[in-house]
């Protein structure tokens, strides 16, 4: 019985870190601007993966002690997962500290550790959402996975019909009242938008939404949501775009 | 090969059983052989539309279970040799309906008849979505009221992605719009949704709109489709309304309702 069973499974998945990019290598003054930063939110800094970004520094022919960063970073609570621009020295430190490296790709805005890396390093915290990755590195919102290209619809969404895109979702017909259209992306709609419009599903508050013809039941975005009772009456009936602003839908006419 | 039309909306009430006797008998009259199926098991309507409620000793789920051939249940109709009616049973429920059942009869009038009308039931349960699953052809009943048109409108959604076609990705089921019990006057009053309200939502290829009229009520009691009553505005409605689907082209009417001779003479009201 036991030997059918297997012990183990290799898969392959995408993670989430926030990345350190320095800019200075005054050892002091990081440790002081690091403190600073986990002080404003202690809870969500605690036990943070984190991927150290040494091209900066390295354009501007600074070096730095990879050893004596990680020994800063692991002091203040974070979890040093990987390193990416490093020199030849510090790619040698970080070799013998167990930490992977990461061959920088071209204004790549995530960053994948591979499983079997990963299982080397440190326990993990479970991956950090998208959104406050992107507040903390000063790199592009993270783009949805590779695998969510956008859905195009050209059929008229009728009442009662849910439609899911894992990317964005395009639709050219309309929308009907009792519909549900829903994306982890951005929602698009070239036509009369009756029913309910949820985009950011999973909580991507960038996700916006676009529609020809505004008479939605309700619009979302990342869980905040609007229903056509507090919908403006001056947008009613017009094109707009959708987005959030500090919590708060934005209904905006599209000239 | 038959071509296979459900008569459908979701809403109950707007003409589905009425719709079905006038076009199967348009179609009959036109021609073609023609067969009309009661979906609605338990509340067997179609046979009394049609005047053969006293002719019917077999019916559609006997049929299904096999205990009687499709010959003796089929009752022909009285004023059209090429109309058969499949009464439904009014003993049982829709779950004496299977899909294979149901497929092997179509299967089987397929062979003999040029157009196959499927009575829908209301709703969106079982009758219903047996009833559209094998359509080629969908004629959606609409009445210019907010809940059918979104009755309809959720029907369309089961029509685009519930039936054989959808499943299989075959070209889907041709939708037509079917506007009835439509009073000019009251939407001229706006007390009744417009022919363009509705297209609004619904954006469908219109058949017909069939004017409201005294003539289809008193018909129904008479056991005689409408259609037949060629004198009135809902028997000429629904003549064009199988003339257009047969690729006839005629201008519609009765959307902006009858110019009374008083009218004519001091230019109506408003």
């Amino acid at each position: 019985m036991l030997n059918t069973s297997p012990v183990l499974e290799f898969k392959s998945s995408t993670f989430f870190a926030p990345i350190l990019i320095l800019f200075n290598n005054d050892m002091a003054a990081i440790e002081e601007a690091l403190q600073d930063k986990i002080s404003l939110a202690p809870e969500f800094f605690k036990d943070s993966p984190l991927i150290v970004d040494l091209r900066e520094l390295n354009k501007q022919n600074q070096d730095l002690d990879f050893t004596q960063i990680v020994q800063i970073l692991r002091r203040v609570g974070f979890f040093p997962v990987g390193i990416r621009g490093g020199n030849e020295q510090q790619n040698k430190q970080a070799r013998t500290l167990s930490i992977p490296l990461d061959t920088v790709r071209e204004q790549s805005s995530s960053i994948s550790i591979g499983e079997t890396q990963k299982q080397e390093t440190a326990p993990q915290p479970s991956p950090q959402p998208e959104v406050p990755v992107a507040k903390q590195s000063a790199n592009p919102i993270p783009a949805p996975p590779a695998s969510a290209a956008a859905t195009l619809v050209t059929q008229p969404i009728r009442s009662g019909q849910r439609i899911y895109a894992s990317g964005d979702l395009i639709i050219l017909s309309q929308v009907s009242a009792g519909a549900e259209i829903m994306a982890e992306g951005n929602i698009h709609v070239y036509n009369t938008l009756r029913g309910r419009a949820l985009a950011g599903v999973h909580g991507n508050t960038a996700a916006r939404i676009f529609c020809f013809d505004l008479q939605a039941e309700l619009i979302s975005i990342a869980g905040d949501y609007k229903t056509s009772e507090d919908l403006n009456k001056q947008t009613y009936t017009s094109p707009v775009q959708i987005y959030l602003q500090n919590h708060a839908l934005i209904i905006k006419e599209i000239a | 090969m038959a071509r296979i039309i459900v008569v459908t909306s979701g809403k109950g009430g707007v003409g589905k059983t009425t719709t079905s006797a006038a076009i199967a008998m348009g179609l009959a009259k036109a021609g073609h052989k023609t067969a009309v199926i009661d979906f609605d098991v338990g509340l067997r309507n179609l046979d009394l539309i049609l005047g053969c409620e006293r002719r019917v000793v077999y019916d559609f789920i006997n049929v299904i279970n096999g205990e009687a051939s499709l010959n003796q249940a089929l009752i022909r109709d009285k004023n059209c040799n090429l109309l058969y009616i499949l009464p439904a049973s009014q003993t049982r429920d829709k779950d004496a309906l299977t899909q294979e059942g149901v497929g092997k009869v179509l299967d089987e009038l397929s062979k003999e008849f040029q157009y196959i009308v499927c009575d829908s039931p209301a709703g969106i349960e079982k009758g219903a979505n047996l009833a559209l699953y094998f359509a080629d052809d969908a004629f959606v009943v609409t009445n210019p009221e907010i809940s059918s048109v979104r009755d309809s409108d959720r029907m369309l959604g089961i029509l685009s992605s519930k039936s054989r076609r959808a499943e299989r990705n075959e070209e889907p089921i041709k939708e037509y719009l079917l506007l009835t019990r439509y009073d000019a006057d009251r939407v001229k009053l706006g007390e009744m949704l417009s022919l363009e309200d509705v297209q609004e939502i619904l954006s469908l290829h219109l058949l017909g709109i069939i004017p409201e009229s005294k003539s289809v009520l008193s018909a129904s009691n008479a056991g005689i489709p409408v259609i037949l009553d060629e004198k009135s505005e809902a028997g000429q409605a629904y003549a064009d309304v199988v003339a257009r689907y047969l690729g006839e082209e005629r201008p519609h009417r009765f959307i902006d309702g009858k110019q009374g001779f008083f009218r004519r003479l001091f230019g109506g009201r408003k």
